[in-house]
């Protein structure tokens, strides 16, 4: 895409104002709302919303927002991010992760702990919400890791960090390997009612692997990491969550056999959800082609029957959640041979249009395509967002459901500019977000 | 009182040793805390010493470390007039190889009368008793039974309650590796109290709510209308992240503190087995509380509870010296 324009200087102050968004489109998954309308917005939270809602009544001094009859959607709650900061601001800072989100519609994210330093104590994580209110675009939240030191063995302070707001635990791109330390963390967290969040690979199966284990890894001569590394961890950790009744969620799926075995554990009643992100359902494997590092991901992309598996997964409700999977790298970590480059991709801006392709390609209704991406997620992590309604927090995204663009790396907002859907054709354009009120994010007409 | 037709006994402690408080009934426990009772006086006077086990030999053995226990025991049978000799882990053949039934059968050809055995192996007490001719008292093992404990406990309470029937008991702490919890577990439900167990999902074993307690992870929660709350020691190689993630965490969330406290009732009592980690699972002021706290009053009744086990236990020997039996 082109032009783009970040809202900056005006972005930062409160919103103070009413704000009447009038010919919208109203989309509320929560409430299964799908109705033309108008939406107005009273400082930071929604005032109203409804069919009845137009430019024409509001009181004076009403700020008019035309949306062209756009649709107008709780802003995204993307689950998984990872932001590099503090550590690695080569590559993503929280200010230029958060310009992403924005762009792409997000209006909350969450970020991995996985940073340098981790964010396994207080101190860390209050570090990244301060950051967060500096940079004060999208909303910042941050799990904390599940071992102190990623090290896979001792505890964090889950008490003390879930008191700080961390809203989940994990450790991030690493699995809890040793069952024994998983058992401890799912039992322990059950003392905080703490959401405990699993990277699904068995590590020595994964071993050195770079894609997927199959006919096209065999024939690029790379090391493949096979299905059952995702399949043990989640069976494994599955008997965990039976033994402790702990809150469990598997992340980023990419397996039909992993979905199997977390749908049966939702028939038996436990407490366990997952999430997948939008290389799964919409590439496969053979979009490695010719050694294309954009297209190395952790889990790597699976075969085409895996791909269909998540998109039945996604329609039957055994996904709970869509995330963006934002794992950013910098050249140096991609323009380098295969077995050489960084797992990750980019994915804050494409999350939104490529996830619409479900909507668009006749598997799901819009509605449920966003629900994935808003009530749910904010539901899953217990965030008050997600939802348009009146007293709900005026984090909005608008836009242009059909207009067509192809995805352009180098034209990323993010400081990675890689993707693996780099020159894919698709549709949905952001074209406004609003968070607390303030509009973080303004699309260009011409854009 | 019945009497089992293995162990005749008129004494109504129809045991030859004292190996738990599981299976024992509500009479019996009376009976070792009435007698207990009529020690503590005794103990208070300048001259302590009786001729009860006068002619009696009792053998502490414990392959583990203990200040309290291991004195409490000797002073009882001190006081009672018997001979005393402690062996423990530094000094024990055990450490050159021996084995624990091989070292009891050592210790059983000098024909001591009463064994006292503390070890760190679950069951192991129950496997020395049934080789040697005496009578034998756990001094606690492993994470099974510690029943001097409890009835040192249960002696506490009932002299600044009146009772033990009713009152609602919370015990805090690490419940799982505990043998005081399970002790005082079985001896509280025996008696007719409401046991209550509080401790985080990592020190607390799903099956325990089958020992007819209240589990909680919640602090507050669980102390909520309290008589007495019993902590227990949290061991520091329990701290460092595989059961609990730090002591600044633990204090955080289950060390007793006056915030906690008040959720008990008004007067709720603390109690603690010691030896105590102040800052750990008690703030310093609690422990110290003269009003509240019994800690040193368990202490003072642990001799008295072990002098009325040596007195029912010797009584169902043979008699020592053609005495009076």
């Amino acid at each position: 895409m082109a032009a783009r324009d970040i809202a900056q200087g005006d972005a930062r102050k409160p919103a103070t104002g009413r704000v009447a968004y009038v010919n919208a489109r109203l989309l509320d998954p929560a409430s299964g709302l799908d109705a033309k309308g108008g939406l107005v917005t009273d400082g930071e939270a929604i005032a109203a919303l409804g069919p009845e809602i137009s430019a024409k009544g509001q009181p004076e001094g009403t700020a008019i927002v035309d949306c062209g009859g756009h649709c107008l959607a709780p802003g995204l709650v993307d689950m998984r991010v990872q932001v590099r900061e503090p550590g690695e601001e080569h590559k993503e800072t929280i200010a230029s992760a958060s310009r992403a989100a924005v762009a792409g519609g997000v209006t909350a994210m969450v970020c991995l702990p996985n940073t340098e330093p981790l964010i396994d104590d207080v101190a860390v994580l209050e570090f990244v919400a301060r950051r967060a209110r500096e940079v004060k675009l999208c909303k910042i939240f941050a799990y904390a890791t599940v071992t102190k030191g990623l090290k896979g063995e001792a505890l964090t302070e889950m008490g003390l960090l879930n008191e700080a707001g961390a809203t989940g635990f994990t450790d991030g791109t690493a699995a809890v390997s040793n069952p024994q330390v998983m058992r401890r963390a799912l039992s322990y967290a059950r003392a905080f009612d703490a959401l405990v969040i699993q990277h699904p690979e068995e590590k020595h199966l994964a071993g050195t692997g770079a894609m997927n284990e199959g006919e096209i890894a065999t024939r690029l001569g790379l090391p493949g990491i096979p299905v059952a590394a995702e399949l043990i961890m989640v069976e494994r950790d599955l008997r965990l969550v039976e033994m402790t009744q702990g809150r469990y969620h598997a992340a980023h799926l990419s397996t039909a056999l992993a979905l199997d075995e977390i749908r049966q554990a939702k028939r038996r009643g436990l407490r366990v959800t997952c999430d997948t992100a939008p290389p799964y359902f919409a590439l496969n494997e053979s979009a490695v082609g010719d050694y294309r590092t954009f297209a190395k991901l952790s889990p790597p992309l699976r075969s085409e029957d895996d791909r269909r598996a998540v998109v039945a997964a996604l329609k039957d409700g055994t996904i709970d959640v869509i995330a963006s999977d934002h794992a950013p790298q910098d050249q140096d970590s991609k323009r380098v041979p295969f077995m050489q480059a960084e797992f990750g991709t980019s994915g804050l801006e494409t999350l939104l249009a490529v996830s619409l392709e479900l909507y668009h390609g006749g598997h799901l209704p819009l509605l449920k395509v966003l629900e994935l991406m808003t009530v749910r997620p904010a539901d899953l992590l217990r965030l008050p967002l997600g939802r348009l309604k009146p007293g709900a927090p005026a984090d909005l995204v608008l836009f242009d459901l059909d207009r067509p663009w192809q995805i352009d790396a180098d034209l990323l907002v993010s400081k990675s500019k890689n993707s693996a859907f780099d020159e894919r054709p698709v549709q949905g354009v952001v074209l406004r977000t609003v968070v607390d009120g303030r509009a973080v994010f303004l699309r260009d007409a011409a854009g | 009182m019945k009497t089992s037709a293995a162990q005749p006994s008129n004494t109504g402690f129809p045991h030859r040793h004292l190996l738990g408080i599981e299976g024992l009934k509500p009479a019996e426990i009376t009976l070792l805390l009435d007698l207990a009772e009529s020690y503590v006086e005794q103990n208070r006077q300048p001259d302590k010493k009786r001729a009860v086990l006068r002619g009696r030999t009792l053998i502490n053995l414990f392959f583990e470390t203990s200040t309290r226990t291991r004195t409490s025991f000797e002073l009882a049978a001190k006081r009672m007039g018997a001979d005393v000799i402690n062996i423990s882990v530094g000094d024990s053949a055990i450490k050159k190889g021996e084995t624990l039934l091989d070292t009891a059968m050592t210790l059983n050809a000098m024909h001591p009368d009463v064994l006292v055995v503390r070890t760190p192996f679950s069951g192991a007490v129950n496997l020395l008793s049934q080789k040697v001719n005496g009578a034998v008292v756990n001094a606690g093992d492993g994470s099974h039974e510690h029943p001097t404990q409890a009835l040192l406990d249960a002696l506490t309470i009932r002299r600044r309650l009146g009772r033990l029937q009713g009152l609602t008991v919370a015990i805090c702490g690490d419940i799982s590796h505990s043998r005081v919890a399970r002790s005082n577990v079985h001896l509280l439900n025996t008696m007719g109290a409401r046991v209550r167990v509080v401790a985080p999902p990592t020190l607390l074993p799903g099956p325990f709510a089958r020992l007819g307690v209240e589990c909680f992870t919640d602090m507050r929660k669980g102390l909520e209308g309290c008589d007495i709350v019993m902590m227990l020691r949290l061991q520091s190689e329990r701290m460092q992240g595989a059961y609990v993630p730090s002591v600044h965490e633990y204090f955080r969330f289950w060390g007793l503190d006056y915030e906690k406290l008040e959720t008990a009732k008004p007067d709720a009592l603390i109690m603690h087995p010691g030896p105590m980690n102040r800052g750990v699972e008690i703030d310093s002021e609690v422990a110290d509380d003269l009003g509240r706290s019994l800690i040193r009053e368990q202490v003072e009744m642990g001799v008295a509870v072990r002098m009325a086990c040596l007195d029912v236990l010797t009584r169902n020997l043979a008699p020592a010296n053609g005495g009076a039996a």
